[in-house]
């Protein structure tokens, strides 16, 4: 705990999280302004006390949208990892405790999957199922499935190479419940650090298909969709695309400098070294 | 079932092949031995001759596409007929095996009580309060020092010595009827190494299971075994009671091994006596004995098959698999 105070990265990862959850969590009871209250008369309002970034071309409180809109972000976030996590990683402890042909037809369903970058995939998905939130938090989902199936499957082989594993079989253990006990343990640490590193991609591809018109619909805000409504007012308004997109590059920054620092506190071996 | 008649772990006429970039290779050619219960057998032989693959093997803990022949029975049971559920109850149950490197056979991120719980819960169906306190008696038997505090220690805090303690009291906690010790002391300090290998006799005499220890130190193994096998080239190239093998040794093999062992008392400057060459690649063995091309007494037949096991007397248990064994006593 000490060890974690101290690491700069993980620190500074830590509070801009934390304040990705809490502008999330006050939103869902507090905002200053409604989100979908439209005020034509204050469009394009400067920052102000009324209005702290000021109203965007419907009048709308930027500062109401950016907080709202990050339910969204942690919401895809959230599910798209969990997508990933509860299907990948079994995918992948089954493909390293069965080894043979099971490995080589997960690893290669992997490989191919893999090839499809989330966008195409999710442009894929909603040109089939029509545009929404589900369709991209399925699509962002389904990506991380080979990701997470890898990753796991890389880290349980090295697992499973260790005599504990041995030991364990010679006591009488069957395959699965050194799977549960000693692989998937040792191999947490990996997935955690990778959870964060996808959820920070899942936030950014949400954001792209948004701003794309395929993500989340109106009236729901979004940062990608804010985004796009800010281009045509390019050269009137510049700040209303930098709100959201300092909005996206800070939760990004966070999730990865906190990923960077668990690396760092989960790795017992560098823990001796510092 | 008298034990007179059905042997504690009998291995018959044991192949394994391994899968490598070779194809299918013969790893293990013939390995045939007896164990009666409280029987203790030596493996001796270098790396790669086949020690911890016939260890691997009575386990069932082969490489999954290892092709096995032969029978391995344990009170009767043929081990390679069984399948993977029926092996995991003979596992940590009825054989227990005990690995080289403590540092590792350890899983770093439990206590040590639940590791040596783990097959007591497993095979006995004990609850985890029951559990705990047999680990502890368990660690008091293996003579583990202030035991009932180290309970709850992690492997990271017990010194190598320590943990293999912690391994034999897992191996021995469901009292199996044969041990396998794979060089459990090549990892420890020499002055531990004594300790460790008389704790596991003792262990053994005391519950009367059988003990098959397998390892390259000769001197070790005069001192913890009845009987001793040579392996050489996944073959058993000589087996005797281990006085008489001490005594005689017949094999070439042998031989060099004996030679090769530093010595108090040798003059100073002299040279320790090497065998000539390596342990070929697997896939490099030759059709008929294994040790041919590092045998300076080899002649044609010895590459054509694998020679015959021949009687070596004075006693009746002491077998080599060389025709020139009294050809080469004589020069000797």
């Amino acid at each position: 705990m000490k060890r974690a105070l101290k690491h700069p990265s993980f620190v500074a990862g830590t509070i801009l999280v934390t304040l990705l959850v809490l502008s999330a969590i006050t939103s869902l009871f507090w905002s200053p302004y409604p989100v979908g209250d439209i005020d034509i008369p204050n469009k394009l309002a400067k920052a102000s006390a009324q209005h702290w970034f000021g109203t965007d071309s419907l009048g709308r409180d930027i500062a109401s949208l950016l907080l709202v809109g990050s339910q969204n972000s942690l919401l895809v976030g959230f599910i798209a990892v969990g997508i990933g996590l509860g299907l990948g990683v079994p995918l992948g402890l089954l493909a390293s405790a069965k080894r043979g042909w099971t490995e080589e037809v997960v690893m290669r369903t992997a490989d191919f999957t893999f090839a499809f970058p989330a966008l195409l995939s999710a442009i894929l998905l909603t040109s089939i199922y029509g545009p929404g939130l589900v369709v991209s938090i399925t699509a962002i989902g389904i990506f991380n499935i080979p990701v997470f199936a890898r990753i796991t499957r890389g880290a349980a082989n090295a697992v499973w190479s260790r005599d504990y594993t041995l030991a364990a079989r010679a006591a009488g253990k069957t395959k699965w419940a050194i799977t549960w006990e000693h692989v998937l343990p040792n191999v947490a640490s990996v997935l955690i650090v990778q959870a964060t590193v996808q959820f920070a991609i899942a936030i950014l591809a949400e954001a792209a298909l948004s701003y794309l018109g395929l993500g989340t619909q109106p009236p729901n805000p979004s940062w990608g969709r804010m985004l796009n409504e800010a281009q045509s007012q390019m050269f009137q308004a510049p700040m209303l695309a930098v709100y959201p997109g300092v909005a996206i590059a800070l939760a990004v920054l966070g999730l990865n400098l906190m990923g960077d620092g668990l690396r760092d506190l989960l790795d017992p071996r560098l823990s001796r070294t510092r | 079932m008298s034990s007179h008649t059905q042997p504690l772990l009998s291995v018959r006429d044991l192949r394994v092949s391994l899968q490598t970039s070779h194809g299918f290779v013969e790893a293990l050619r013939g390995v045939t031995f007896e164990m009666q219960r409280g029987d203790t057998l030596g493996l001796i032989g270098e790396s790669g001759c086949g020690k911890s693959l016939t260890a691997l093997a009575v386990m069932g803990l082969l490489p999954e596409r290892a092709q096995v022949s032969g029978t391995i029975e344990l009170n009767g049971a043929d081990l390679t007929q069984m399948n993977e559920a029926d092996l995991c109850n003979m596992r940590g149950a009825r054989m227990a095996m005990i690995f080289q490197e403590p540092m590792t056979a350890l899983n770093p991120l439990h206590p040590i009580w639940k590791q040596i719980a783990e097959p007591l819960q497993l095979h006995q169906g004990i609850d985890q309060k029951t559990a705990k306190a047999r680990a502890l008696e368990l660690l008091e038997r293996v003579q583990l020092p202030r035991a009932r505090e180290r309970l709850d220690a992690y492997p990271h805090q017990l010194s190598g010595g320590q943990r293999q303690r912690v391994m034999i009291s897992i191996a021995l906690a469901c009292q199996p009827d044969i041990l396998i010790a794979d060089e459990p002391t090549t990892a420890l300090d020499v002055t531990v190494q004594k300790e460790v290998l008389n704790l596991i006799r003792q262990l053994v005499a005391e519950d009367g299971m059988g003990l098959l220890l397998i390892s390259h130190d000769l001197g070790l193994m005069r001192d913890q075994v009845q009987r001793v096998m040579v392996m050489y080239g996944g073959a058993v190239v000589e087996s005797g009671h281990t006085e008489a093998l001490f005594e005689k040794r017949a094999h070439p093999y042998t031989q060099g091994l004996f030679a090769a062992r530093p010595q108090l008392g040798l003059k100073r400057g002299t040279r320790l006596q090497t065998i000539p060459g390596n342990v070929p690649e697997i896939f490099n063995w030759p059709k008929g004995c294994a040790f041919a091309d590092r045998c300076s007494f080899v002649e044609d037949s010895c590459r054509q098959s694998l020679p015959q096991l021949e009687r070596v007397p004075p006693t009746s248990e002491h077998w080599v698999r060389c025709p020139k064994w009294q050809s080469l006593e004589a020069n000797a």
